[in-house]
């Protein structure tokens, strides 16, 4: 091989190599366009919203006067539809993972219920809302209640805690159920006693993750046709008398965090944007706290675990 | 031990064993009751949807409602033509896709053949966090930030856009695509690439030649993912697009699309059985059918380009 020959192929790979430069800082910047555009949101809500964030503004109800306005409704709004929806979708959830994972054999039924999840999970939220109305609203008579809206956010992240136990449920070792089996479990029993306490880290950190999304659901909540402008609290689901437990918050009218968010972005006035930005701010927080939460729960339990 | 006392030991052996197998039954059978309740939600979504559009379509001729170019339903001289929705849906989802695409597949190109691990493990969570943030603060960002900002560049855009809410959607799919395609394409075996580092390709040829077009199906399946996000999307929309129905292509103007006409009746007082009620359902089905097709059409191109190794 001559001289020149080699020098024409070291600057053919020498231009072949600041390609490969030239595509890593292109794909560097195009990850930067979404994190600077999170940053930008961030900062933006802050600037706009922090001023406005208060102990007064967490404790008072909405109101036409701006500077009056606050989120007390909605955040207690908030956490009753969240603690119904955790109440329905856990349950259900769990009990049809189990199902699909332990019982189903493999014939048309079960492939009619695996396609159905996988779909359900692609379904736009919106449609949620429609069912809710047509279903919840007018065909069990629950009106714009947050049972319906529990019920409703209930199936819509039905799918999430589904597939998140089936893959942790999935990932317990079969010597587990054998060595039950073994020593006369019956399958419930080694079901209860072994599968569901050792998936559990993978269970939880599903609701906690299908929760946070439900948390920042407007649409479907909408659509059912809730209330924006709710100046009361449901009543209180803990009694100082006997029987201490009331179920009547749940047919009560309510407006979640988004809702009012919603309410306030929509508002022609300047003053309610940045209301706006401040329920934006707490909105936001909650779902980073349970997503941080998700994440520390799923790095626990895989620390502990040894099969 | 005579006769009568095995007996006696017998029928008390299978009483247990009778009860543990009918509470094992009757288990089983609550289990499947959960399972099934997904089939059950499903087909109540299609029977609601059905129904109350079959009620509406009994009124308004589906000839009209895909072909009329007027949405009205609320006005006295009221028209039925889906046309000026799905114009705002299509217009605000091609602006999403411009935007998540190159970005989505680029990012996931740089995270599965360039990118070395703890950058991935850093990066990886920020992108997520993109598709974590409730869509209404997404809204309120559109409206409030990105269309002032595009203002300075396009002094006549107004101040509901298709242009500024289909960004703003086009960030937020970002994640859906460049996850599911990052990991489709580290799916990839790494001998293909091996062998083309072999063969003397550099990085960037590996990537674009070899473990792209291998990961083809995976890829698409993301894209189709991202355009089902987009088209169903609602708050973004009905923020920062405006919810007046708008028959046109241009993004610069601002056109309802038709999930957030579905939000703008729902914030009225429609009275149920109205056949304003019943268009919503007609625009729901309409939308679910749209995702329908975009959910088929994954599937068979998946299955079409699947690579065997």
């Amino acid at each position: 091989m001559s001289g020149d020959n080699l020098q024409e192929i070291r600057k053919l790979i020498a231009r072949k190599n600041v390609w490969d430069r030239i595509f890593a800082a292109i794909g560097l910047l195009s990850m930067l366009v979404g994190i600077v555009t999170l940053l930008a949101l961030i900062i933006d809500l802050c600037s706009d919203g922090l001023p406005r964030l208060s102990w007064q503004f967490l404790t008072s109800f909405p109101s036409y006067k701006p500077e009056q306005a606050g989120i007390l409704s909605a955040w207690v709004g908030t956490t009753l539809v969240m603690l119904l929806t955790a109440i329905a979708a856990i349950p259900l959830g769990v009990a049809a993972a189990i199902y699909l994972e332990e019982y189903a054999q493999k014939n048309w039924i079960a492939d009619l219920i695996e396609i159905n999840v996988t779909n359900l999970a692609g379904v736009p939220s919106i449609i949620y809302g429609l069912l809710a109305l047509g279903l919840f609203v007018y065909k069990l008579n629950l009106g714009e209640s947050i049972m319906a809206a529990g019920l409703t956010l209930a199936l819509l992240i039905l799918p999430i805690v589904i597939v998140t136990t089936r893959e942790s449920i999935r990932a317990i070792p079969n010597i587990i159920r054998e060595a039950a089996y073994a020593l006369g479990a019956s399958k419930w029993q080694m079901i209860w006693d072994h599968v569901l306490p050792y998936s559990i880290g993978g269970i939880m950190t599903g609701v906690i993750v299908g929760l946070s999304r439900a948390i920042g659901e407007t649409a479907p909540i909408i659509t059912i046709g809730a209330l924006t402008f709710i100046a009361f609290l449901p009543d209180s689901p803990i009694k100082n008398e006997f029987p201490y437990i009331s179920f009547s918050w749940l047919m009560s009218p309510f407006t979640v965090m988004p809702i009012q968010m919603f309410n306030w972005v929509s508002s022609p006035e300047p003053e309610f944007q940045v209301n706006a930005a401040a329920a934006g701010i707490v909105l936001i927080l909650m779902t980073l706290a349970m997503n941080s939460l998700a994440i520390y729960l799923r790095y626990r339990f895989r620390k502990n675990i040894k099969w | 031990m005579n006769d009568k006392q095995l007996q006696l030991s017998k029928q008390k052996q299978i009483t247990p064993k009778l009860i543990r197998d009918v509470r094992e039954r009757a288990i089983e059978f609550l289990l499947f009751l959960a399972a099934f309740s997904c089939v059950a939600t499903t087909v109540e979504i299609l029977f609601i949807l059905i129904s109350e559009s079959v009620a509406f379509f009994e009124k308004v001729s589906i000839v009209k409602f895909l072909t009329d170019t007027q949405w009205t339903p609320l006005f006295s001289d009221a028209h039925y033509g889906i046309l000026p929705l799905a114009s705002g849906t299509f217009v605000t989802t091609m602006v999403a896709l411009l935007v998540a695409i190159p970005l989505g597949t680029i990012s996931a190109i740089y995270l599965s053949e360039f990118a070395d691990n703890r950058l991935r493990e850093w990066i990886k969570p920020c992108l997520e966090l993109l598709a974590g943030i409730p869509t209404v603060v997404y809204g309120y960002f559109a409206l409030v930030f990105v269309t002032p900002l595009l203002q300075k560049f396009f002094p006549e855009l107004s101040g509901s856009n298709m242009l500024s809410a289909g960004l703003v959607m086009g960030i937020m799919i970002i994640p859906y695509i460049s996850s599911v395609s990052e990991d489709a394409m580290r799916a990839v075996p790494v001998q293909l690439r091996e062998g083309s580092y072999a063969m003397g390709a550099t990085r960037l040829e590996t990537a674009l030649r070899v473990v792209f077009p291998a990961a083809i199906s995976g890829i698409s399946a993301a894209y189709i993912l991202g355009i089902s996000r987009a088209v169903g999307e609602t708050m973004v929309v009905a923020i920062a697009a405006g919810l007046q129905p708008n028959l046109t292509l241009n993004p610069m103007e601002p056109a309802a699309t038709i999930t957030a006409y579905i939000v703008q009746v729902s914030l009225g007082d429609l009275p149920h059985g109205s056949i304003g009620y019943q268009t919503i359902f007609a625009a729901g089905l309409t939308l679910v059918l749209i995702t329908l097709v975009l959910n088929i059409a994954g599937h068979f191109l998946s299955k079409r380009y699947r690579e065997i190794y």
